[in-house]
């Protein structure tokens, strides 16, 4: 008899104190997956790590920012930015990385699946 | 039928010949056989003066002037025509060659005219002609320098030649006294006012000037000379150089009957052509409507037209403008149109200001509308706008125009036509500009150089440029970026004045919103010339490119190379094993760099720390390969085991290159060291170049690699270790001050109002009196210098973000992997990028 354990919604990933603001970290999930996670001033998000672009995983390592108000990370590679809310590419239409659900409990950042 | 044409003379103007008859000539008409009287070919002789800056005869060569690959051009160096049979159609050159020609193009040029002195032809007395009167001038200078003399020159000759000599003499390290027979310097171009000011100028930089006389007699005295002019003066002197005007070579033309003037030149029509329809002549050798021309522009424009008559055309030409602009020892001389008024009627006015050094005049028509030429001593800067406007209405007052510059006088480049030229250096218009501007989206000043020329010679056009791209509604917004509206040099300033330190205090004081990735990596280079402490002291961290973040460059499969510090290129066998041990410990990749070190490729960034555990144990530090900072001051082996080499050059890369290690900058910064002429460490091509001199060091600045090579240009000669560092420190702290963020030296220099001039004036001269701040700036960064790995390695905080994944140390990434290609790890390349794309 075969029993399935359903994966837990939420994995922790580190205390949130593990971030300096305005920076981000990589994660590494139990499937293999990169997250890129980013600390602003006033809230937490992640993204897939793997750049688009250049398809190393390196967006984690991005400088983090606004564009006319819209939170942002440059890729280290070649500088585009990325939507921190939406993954999405803002300067190449059509192009996005995948976003993650992200909380933090009692200063502890989560992460949920996509 | 291919016909033969003869070109007598390779100088610039024959081989501008030979080039434009090539360009045109699709149909290959003609064979071009060319006879010059020199060794070499044609090379720039208006440049010949900077050969002092390295005695290098090969950078003075014209391009192309070899003609390879080019069978149609048959070149005969060493060979001069020593008759012309006209009957025959035929020369004989002096190896015994007889070559039959369809057409004869003489372009022999000129010689020196030297006044008959007694005594002219003494040992130590020379021209200044060609390369080899250079280095015959060298030979004499340093056969003063080693036997008695004191290094004491003179030049007969005050117009725009002599000036010439005379400064080859000063960058030779002689005070030359100049004699000339007019009351005043450069009597052709100037009047006596700005002659008056010219010489007070000229007499500053330790040149005698000795107006309205002449040398009387010349005689040997000891070993030295000694020279006795008219008005009773005697010196004592090691070398006399006679610069005193030019005479056209003529002699062939007299020697086959062909038609000279009264006081030589071979006389030409308006097609250049000699009283023999098949002989032509050109440039200064020609009499073209009673009058040698003693420039190279009206001799290039003979070239053309002889190049178009030969294919059949009808050019003519029909006189030159002899407008002149040049700086002669720092100083600006301008003359444009009619700058003796001689025109009916003309009428002047002058501003003479003793105290700001600068003499002004415009010759007007006898009604004060039209501009007829002028003269400008001390401050050229007007030269551009003005020249333009010669034979036009005046688009204001006379007066007006001659404010001083910069105090809202000038003209305007709105008053300028379409076909006015901007740029007379190469013949760029005002329409050409706007056409770049408005049709090929040139939107700043590089591109505008890049698409028409314009700017890249003498540089004296490029405040009209901004001009120009302001008129054609282009702004030159110089806001960093969104979250600033200053520019780098602003903020550079603000930070200094302020003592601000962190980033967020910056942005929120004096910016809007959080930053970029173009602000906060220029503010964090910023805050590090400034001296903040480490690199990646908190929250500073966060504000610098990955390359900074993990002192290590950015590959692309997301791995970093690591570059260890190998001062001036020089390493020991032990060190070498300490880094081949570590690259084979680690499985990283080597290869040998440009800037005389060793790049080891593949790090992940986990492994960094341990990596650099390593190469600090072994006594290495931080390169710096990864910062807009000091990469390395590359050297040749220099005196030590050279041959050749006259100066220590690795020992002052070394010194150079731990002086200024760490320095922040607005970009990357390279240097070199050459220890002679031959310049192996390439170090005109560097940021700062230092080429050692038998007695010194010269410095050159501004030099670039990549898209856009632009040699170095000489800041100062010959000095001192001690001036050298001085120059340089000050040079860089000035470059960091002021240039905008990822400007190279070159671009800066090409772009900072007043280019290289003004840079020394600040630099060597002190003109902004901000030289002291400048060198105790690089006091406190040379005396705070620390290696940034040992304090990563000593920073258990820092060394903690050195990790691939915050949830798993140590875990491996696993996008990475390598492959074999010749004995080495190379990345397995990454997926075809997924990239959907509009």
């Amino acid at each position: 008899m075969t029993s399935t354990v359903p994966a837990p919604a939420w994995t922790a990933v580190c205390p949130l104190s593990a971030i300096e603001p305005e920076t981000g970290v990589a994660a590494l999930l139990p499937d293999g997956t990169q997250v890129a996670v980013f600390r602003t001033r006033d809230a937490v998000y992640a993204l897939g790590n793997i750049d688009p672009f250049s398809q190393a995983a390196v967006l984690a390592r991005g400088i983090v920012g606004d564009l006319r108000g819209t939170p942002v990370v440059a890729s280290p590679m070649h500088k585009q930015r990325f939507d921190l809310r939406t993954g999405e590419c803002l300067d190449d239409q059509g192009v996005s990385v995948p976003t993650y659900p992200v909380r933090v409990v009692g200063g502890t950042i989560q992460l949920g699946r996509p | 039928m291919t016909r033969t044409v003869v070109v007598v003379g390779h100088g610039m103007v024959g081989h501008r010949l030979v080039q434009a008859l090539r360009d045109r000539d699709a149909e290959g008409a003609w064979r071009v056989v060319v006879f010059a009287e020199e060794g070499r070919p044609a090379y720039d002789r208006v440049a010949l003066t900077s050969y002092v800056d390295d005695w290098d005869a090969a950078r003075l060569e014209l391009d192309g002037a070899r003609y390879a690959g080019d069978d149609a051009v048959a070149l005969h160096l060493g060979d001069p025509v020593t008759a012309i049979d006209r009957a025959a159609r035929a020369v004989t050159t002096a190896s015994g060659r007889v070559q039959p020609y369809d057409a004869l193009v003489l372009a022999t040029g000129s010689a020196p005219f030297v006044p008959p002195v007694p005594g002219r032809d003494l040992p130590g007395c020379h021209v200044y002609r060609t390369i080899e009167d250079l280095d015959a001038i060298r030979a004499s200078v340093e056969r003063a320098r080693t036997g008695v003399g004191r290094g004491s020159a003179m030049v007969v000759g005050g117009g725009l030649l002599g000036l010439e000599a005379a400064k080859a003499l000063r960058d030779l390290g002689v005070s030359p006294h100049v004699v000339e027979l007019a009351p005043r310097l450069m009597p052709l171009q100037v009047d006596d006012g700005g002659g008056a000011l010219l010489k007070r100028l000229i007499e500053r930089l330790d040149v005698t000037v000795h107006p309205g006389t002449s040398a009387a007699a010349i005689e040997a005295d000891r070993g030295r000379l000694l020279a006795r002019l008219a008005n009773g003066t005697e010196l004592d002197l090691d070398l006399i150089v006679f610069s005193a005007g030019i005479r056209p070579r003529d002699q062939l033309a007299r020697d086959c009957g062909l038609g000279v003037g009264g006081r030589g030149g071979i006389v030409v029509d308006a097609a250049c052509r000699t009283t023999d329809p098949a002989v032509y002549a050109i440039g200064e050798c020609a009499l073209a409507d009673g009058r040698v021309y003693g420039l190279v522009a009206p001799g290039y424009a003979m070239a053309e037209v002889v190049a178009d008559r030969l294919l059949g055309g009808a050019a003519e030409f029909t006189g030159a403008d002899m407008s002149t602009k040049l700086k002669l020892m720092g100083v600006d001389v301008a003359s444009f149109g009619d700058a003796h008024a001689a025109t009916e009627g003309a009428l002047e006015v002058v501003v003479n200001d003793a105290v700001a050094g600068t003499y002004r005049k415009l010759v007007v028509s006898d009604d004060a509308k039209t501009l007829l030429g002028g003269v400008l001593v001390g401050d050229a800067t007007d030269y551009a706008s003005l020249r333009p406007l010669v034979g036009r209405p005046l688009p204001a007052e006379p007066g007006a125009l001659l404010a001083p510059a910069g105090g809202g006088g000038g003209v305007g480049v709105g008053a300028l036509p379409d076909e006015a030229q901007i740029c007379s250096c190469n013949a760029v218009t005002k329409g050409d500009i706007r056409g770049a501007i408005l049709e090929q989206a040139a939107d700043d000043v590089p591109k505008i150089k890049a698409c028409t020329r314009a700017g890249t010679a003498c540089g004296s056009c490029v405040p009209m440029l901004k001009q120009l791209l302001a008129s054609c509604g282009v702004e030159q917004s110089k806001a960093l970026c969104e979250h600033f509206t200053h520019s780098r040099a602003e903020l550079f300033e603000i930070v200094r004045a302020t003592g601000i330190t962190t980033f967020s205090e910056l942005v929120a004081r004096h910016g809007s919103g959080r930053g970029c990735d173009i602000c906060k990596p220029a503010v964090a280079s910023i805050l590090a010339s400034l001296g903040n402490g480490h690199i990646l002291a908190g929250e500073q961290a966060g504000l610098q490119d990955t390359n900074d973040r993990f002192l290590a460059n950015l590959q692309r499969n997301g791995t970093y190379s690591v570059v260890p510090r190998i001062p001036g290129g020089e390493i020991t066998p032990a060190k070498l094993m300490a880094i081949a041990q570590v690259a084979a410990d680690f499985g990283l990749y080597t290869k040998i760099t440009g800037g005389q070190r060793i790049d080891l490729f593949g790090a992940t960034v986990d492994q960094l720390p341990a990596i650099w555990r390593r190469l600090v144990d072994a006594g290495f530090e931080s390169g710096h390969a990864y910062g807009k900072a000091l990469r390395t001051v590359k050297s040749c082996v220099g005196s030590t085991w050279c041959r050749y080499g006259v100066q220590d050059s690795v020992g002052l890369a070394i010194e150079l290159e731990l002086r200024y290690r760490g320095l922040r900058s607005p970009h990357k910064l390279k240097s070199a060291v050459s220890g002679c002429a031959r310049e192996c460490a390439e170090a005109r091509g560097k940021d700062f170049g230092v080429i050692a001199t038998e007695t010194g060091w010269n410095l050159y600045v501004g030099g670039n690699g990549g898209t856009l090579p632009r040699h170095a240009d000489l800041l100062v000669s010959d000095v001192d270790k001690e001036t050298l560092v001085r120059v340089i420190d000050r040079f860089l702290m000035f470059y960091i001050r002021s240039a905008d963020r990822l400007q190279r030296t070159s671009v800066w220099l090409d772009s900072i109002e007043g280019g290289l001039d003004h840079v020394r004036d600040v630099v060597v001269h002190d003109s902004l009196g901000i030289a002291e701040e400048l060198e105790a700036q690089m006091a406190e960064h040379v005396t705070g210098y620390a290696d940034e790995w040992a304090g990563v390695l000593a920073d258990p905080e820092k060394l903690a973000r050195f990790t691939s994944f915050v949830n798993a140390p140590g875990a491996p990434d696993p996008t990475i992997s390598f492959r074999a290609e010749r004995g080495q790890s190379v990345p397995v390349p990454l997926g075809i990028p997924e990239v959907v794309s509009r």
